[in-house]
Formats: C-alpha cells, sequence, structure tokens
C-alpha cells in the first residue's frame, strides 16, 4: 500500500454490462487514480500522514537492519538515559533492554495486528452488510439485532472477555480485536447496498440470470467498497490502539515485543525515567495520527465536493 | 382510556420493547462463551478444594444442573439473568451483583463527568471552529482535535500523572478517596473531585475530539440552510442567530454520536480506571480476568449492555426534545 489512493480508484467502474470489458477499464482507473492522487498531493496534512505512514513500515522493514538482534535481550545496563550511550541511542528501561530496538521490532507488531485485525472485520462486515442490505426484509433484521447486540457490549469488555477465555496469544488478539469491530463497516456496506440494489445495472444483471451471489460481490459490493476503504483507516488506528492498551495492561503477548507493553512497563519508573513510557507512547500516536491524515485526504480525494 | 397515556410514555415503552430482543441476544452470547471456555463452575470448585472423587464431582454437577441438555442449560440461566441474578464470584466471597453495585457509581460518575466535558468543550470548540472556518483559529482547533484522537488514554494519563502529581504535586494519582481522612459534607465531595479530574481528563479527551468535529461539520451545513438566511434577512445575528438559530439544529448528529459512544466509553474506563485505581467497574473487569472470575465478566457485560439500552431510549428522548418534527409514534 505504498500509494494508498490506487487501491481505490482501481475498483472497476459500474459495468455497462455484466462481463466487464477488461482493456479500457484499466485506462479510465489510471486516469482515475491519478486524479486522486493529485488531489490528495494538494492536502498537506494528507501528505505528513503518508509521510508518518511510510516511516513506520520502514521502521518495521528494517527493524533487523538498523536494530538487529532480540528487542526483548539486554542490551545496556539498565535505565540509560536517551542520547548518552552511543550503542542505546534511545536509552534503555529497567532491564537494561533497548528502547530503539523495541519501537522498531513493536512496528511490526502494532502494524501487523492493525492489517490483519482491520482486514478480518472488514472482512465479517462486508459479508454481513451485504447479505443484509441485499435480501432485506428478515434477514435483515436478524442481522441487524445481531449488529445492534454487539454495538451494545462495550467493545473492549469485550475483548478483555474474548483474551480471558481463549487465551492472549497474538492470533487470539488479532482475531479478537477483528471480532469487536466489524460493526461499523456492516452498517456502512449496508447502507450502501440499499442504495445500491435497485439501480439499473442489479436488475440487468438480474435479468440475465445472474445468481445472488455473484450480484452481491461482483456486481455491487466493486461499486460499495470505495468509503469502506476510507473507513478502514479508521479501523486500523483503532486496532492498534486495542492491541497496545492490551498490552499497555499486562494482557497481550509476552512474547513479542510491543509499544502498548512498553508503556505498561515504563509506568513502574515513571517518576525516574520518563522517557521509557513516553518514547513508545509518541510512536502510537504517531502511527494513529497517520492513519487518520490518511483517512481523511482519501476522503477528501474522493468526495471533493464536500470541502469548502 | 388509551387517550390517557402521554406520547412520550408510550415511546418510551416501544423502545424498550424493541430492545428485548438484543438483550435476549446477548445472554445467548454470554452463555456461548461461558460454554466455550475451558472448565466449568464445578471444576473451579474442585481445583480450589484441591481433588474430590468421581462421585462427589457427579453429585456437585447435579446440583448445579450442568448434567442437563444445554437448552435447559440455557434457559435457567436466561431466567436467573432477568432476576439480575449473576451468580457468585469466587474472587470477592460475594454475589457478583453486589460486587457490581458496590462500583456502579464511581463508574457512572466518570462517565458522566468525562461525557459532560467532552459534550460541552466539544460542541464550543467545534461551533467556534465552524464560525471561524478555514481560519488559523479553525486550524488550529482541527489539528488539535486530530491529536487528542490518536492519543491513546493510557498514554495521556501517564503524561498527566507525570505533570501533575509526579513534578508538580498538585493532584492525587490514584483511588477515589484521601485514605484515612474520613472527611464529611462538602470537603468530601471536593476531595472525590480532586481525584476525579485527572481521569475525566484522560477518558474525556478523545470523545471531545469526535464531538468537536461532528459539530464543526454540522454547523457549517447548518449554516448553509434556508432558514437561517431567513434569520439573518430578518436582522438576526451574531450570538442570537448562532444560539438560536444554528446550534440547537447543529445539535442533533452530536446527540446521536453521544448515545451511540456510551458502550465505548463504558470500554474505555477499563484502562482509565486501573490507571487511576478507582473502584469502578473497568477496574473491576481487569482484575476479573487477572483472577479469571468469569461470572464476574460476565456479570459487567450484562449489567453494561442493560446500561447502555437505557442510555439509548434516553438519547432518542432528548432527540426527539430537541427536535420537534420527530413524531413519537
Amino acid at each position: 500500500m505504498t500509494h494508498p489512493d490506487t487501491s481505490v480508484a482501481s475498483r472497476p467502474l459500474p459495468p455497462a454490462s455484466p462481463a466487464p470489458i477488461a482493456l479500457p477499464d484499466i485506462g479510465l482507473a489510471q486516469t482515475r487514480s491519478l486524479v486522486l492522487w493529485r488531489r490528495f498531493r494538494r492536502n498537506r496534512a494528507a501528505l505528513l500522514g503518508l509521510i508518518l505512514f511510510v516511516a513506520v513500515v520502514l521502521m518495521a522493514a528494517l527493524a533487523d537492519v538498523v536494530t538487529p538482534g532480540d528487542p526483548l535481550r539486554i542490551a545496556g545496563s539498565p535505565l540509560t538515559d536517551p542520547l548518552t550511550v552511543a550503542s542505546n541511542p534511545w536509552g534503555t528501561d529497567q532491564l537494561g533492554r533497548d528502547i530503539m530496538s523495541g519501537i522498531f521490532h513493536g512496528a511490526r507488531i502494532s502494524l501487523a495486528i492493525g492489517v490483519v485485525a482491520t482486514v478480518i472485520s472488514i472482512a465479517i462486515g462486508v459479508v454481513i452488510g451485504a447479505v443484509a442490505g441485499y435480501f432485506g426484509g428478515r434477514i435483515d433484521g436478524a442481522l441487524m439485532r445481531v449488529t445492534e447486540a454487539f454495538q451494545t457490549i462495550p467493545s473492549f469488555v469485550l475483548l478483555l472477555t474474548l483474551v480471558a477465555i481463549f487465551g492472549s496469544s497474538i492470533e487470539i488478539i488479532v482475531i479478537a480485536i477483528g471480532i469487536v469491530s466489524w460493526t461499523a463497516p456492516a452498517r456502512m456496506v449496508r447502507a450502501e447496498f440499499m442504495s445500491l440494489r435497485r439501480r439499473e445495472f442489479v436488475d440487468a444483471a438480474r435479468n440475465l440470470g445472474v445468481s445472488d451471489m455473484s450480484i452481491i460481490f461482483r456486481e455491487i459490493l466493486p461499486n460499495a467498497l470505495p468509503p469502506v476503504v476510507v473507513f478502514a483507516s479508521v479501523v486500523m488506528a483503532n486496532s492498534i490502539l486495542m492491541e497496545s492498551a492490551l498490552a499497555f495492561l499486562g494482557l497481550g503477548d509476552p512474547n513479542y515485543a510491543s509499544w502498548g507493553n512498553m508503556i505498561g512497563q515504563g509506568r513502574a519508573v515513571l517518576r525516574t525515567a520518563w522517557f521509557c513510557s513516553v518514547i513508545p507512547g509518541i510512536a502510537i500516536l504517531l502511527t494513529v495520527l497517520s492513519f487518520s491524515l490518511m483517512g481523511e485526504g482519501l476522503n477528501d480525494a474522493l468526495n471533493p465536493r464536500q470541502k469548502r | 382510556m388509551s387517550l390517557l397515556v402521554p406520547p412520550l410514555l408510550t415511546y418510551t415503552v416501544r423502545r424498550m420493547v424493541q430492545a428485548i430482543p438484543i438483550i435476549i441476544l446477548i445472554m445467548i452470547g454470554s452463555f456461548l462463551l461461558i460454554k466455550l471456555a475451558p472448565g466449568d463452575t464445578v471444576d473451579a470448585l474442585v481445583g480450589d478444594m484441591g481433588g474430590a472423587d468421581p462421585a462427589f464431582v457427579a453429585r456437585l454437577r447435579a446440583e448445579y444442573g450442568l448434567d442437563q441438555s444445554v437448552f435447559v442449560q440455557l434457559w435457567r440461566y436466561m431466567l436467573k439473568l432477568v432476576q439480575l441474578d449473576f451468580g457468585w464470584s469466587y474472587v470477592y466471597e460475594q454475589p457478583v451483583i453486589e460486587v457490581l453495585m458496590s462500583r456502579l457509581g464511581n463508574t457512572l460518575l466518570l462517565m458522566v463527568s468525562s461525557l459532560v466535558v467532552a459534550f460541552t468543550f466539544g460542541v464550543a470548540l467545534g461551533a467556534i471552529a465552524a464560525r471561524r472556518a478555514y481560519s488559523w483559529t479553525d486550524n488550529m482547533i482541527s489539528t488539535l482535535g486530530l491529536v487528542f484522537y490518536a492519543m491513546p488514554s493510557f498514554f495521556l494519563s501517564l503524561l498527566l500523572i507525570l505533570i501533575f502529581s509526579v513534578k508538580l504535586g498538585w493532584l492525587p494519582v490514584g483511588g477515589i478517596r484521601t485514605i484515612g481522612a474520613f472527611k464529611t459534607g462538602w470537603a468530601d465531595v471536593a476531595d472525590v473531585a480532586r481525584h476525579l479530574v485527572m481521569p475525566t481528563a484522560a477518558l474525556s479527551l478523545i470523545y471531545l475530539a469526535f464531538y468537536m468535529r461532528l459539530m464543526r461539520t454540522s454547523v457549517l451545513e447548518v449554516m448553509d440552510l434556508d432558514f437561517v438566511r431567513t434569520a439573518r434577512a430578518k436582522g438576526a445575528g451574531g450570538a442570537r442567530l448562532m444560539f438560536h438559530h444554528v446550534m440547537r439544529n447543529a445539535l442533533l448528529p452530536v446527540v446521536t454520536l453521544l448515545g451511540l459512544q456510551f458502550s465505548t466509553v463504558l470500554g474505555g474506563s477499563v484502562v482509565v480506571e486501573t490507571i487511576f485505581s478507582l473502584p469502578g467497574i473497568g477496574q473491576l473487569a481487569y482484575t476479573s480476568v487477572v483472577k479469571r472470575d468469569l461470572n464476574t465478566l460476565m456479570g459487567i457485560i450484562a449489567l453494561s449492555s442493560i446500561i447502555v439500552v437505557i442510555v439509548n431510549v434516553l438519547t432518542d428522548l432528548i432527540y426527539a426534545w430537541l427536535d420537534p418534527r420527530i413524531e413519537l409514534k
């Protein structure tokens, strides 16, 4: 996802015929993505978000090059101040673990958890929202009651419960975050489907005998997806915040360096060594900020009329 | 007879009835979670006793109804929940409902104060930003909002503690009252308020950002509407136009969000209450996870769901009061 706009714009246009012709479609998509990129580029805040995001991705990618070795190993004398020792430029925590190494390796965990949890929650949301919005009636009623039930339970409490029951390995945490955050995408997809299902191209496809599943996923879904992709940035930011909150409370996977966990452990030495919790805190802040800024930039680029 | 029933009451009752299937779904869901958890009540009891012979275990299972079919168990579970019987907490050696009730007040106090702060400042700042749209003030406020939104509450809590407790020594690091002070009357109220300043700030900031952004968009939208132009043409200007004509209409989406987010705020109180060691529901959720007190956890889910449902009905009523176009049918 180097250019976040391409993933949005490369969606097929509303097909004139049920079998879209491939060649001109790609050409159109490219011009569209170019236009989107120009609009996105004009937005200075969105560009700042993109730069921050690329920085976090680079940190994750280069973690083993810049700070090789296990981030949880002892790498210096405990509680070294930042900018005093060359081998631990950002200082060490109370166990002598290098903070810079923890931040770089933690970027991997935060991004991985963010991406996978977002994919899971969007996938659940798309399926439930699409089926509810397309079929309507009783199916819609039943699925919406389930959605409301999930919205009624405080999501962080449900996340804690799932982790308490199924354990706090990294896989479980990712799935649990996905399970507690699919409701908003589901409502969004449902609304899009309800407005799209009566359109002519859908009727045309139905008349040609295209199956319901095919209409849902191949005809309507590509048209319903752009706002969901923008919303994915919000889900991603929330997933990262939820994971770091879990890790902060000491309920995360202890086998991986995590920013939340670093803050949680830094809390014990807050009085004497504030940098142990402030440095990872700034890392989370900037990462989440990058997603909000990019999401907003994308939103403005997709709906230029909404602004001014 | 039916003529005598005020529409507000029938509306409230109808909304409550609509919430019943949701509550039932949540009950079934939490029952399934308990069934999925490794080990049951009897395993926990026997584990506590350090083992027992199989005949005794079987008798205990029968006593707790665990030998019945799943559907019978579900039915009994739901009957108990309806009577607010959430079972026994093996950690606190009390019925779960009593543990919950002793802590509910603190959590509600924290939530109400946080939401009031978030709503008041969010609405005010959002309206100011919209009045001076695209100016330096607006950019300032909007950027601040983004930073607030990205700030994890636990990080903010630690920063507040570092500044106001460790460095300046102005505010207490945790708890709800000064231990051993036994203050009464207004002194007690002031003491509790002092303890709530930092938790409230930490919990409210992210929602403040939400309300601010929504209010800004909403005011901008309403200011473009015809009736605002009419009001302006008739000589309403400045404060009167803003408060009387624009704000009341612009508030509608913010009120909706307030109701929708109540359950998120409850979830957020877990982290904040744990950091500031406030004896509330959120801190209880954390200790229950650490101590594997599943009954208490399920009780928290049930109780918070009930609270959220009630709050949602209340927001609908406020909404109807703010917008007379909505009919209470």
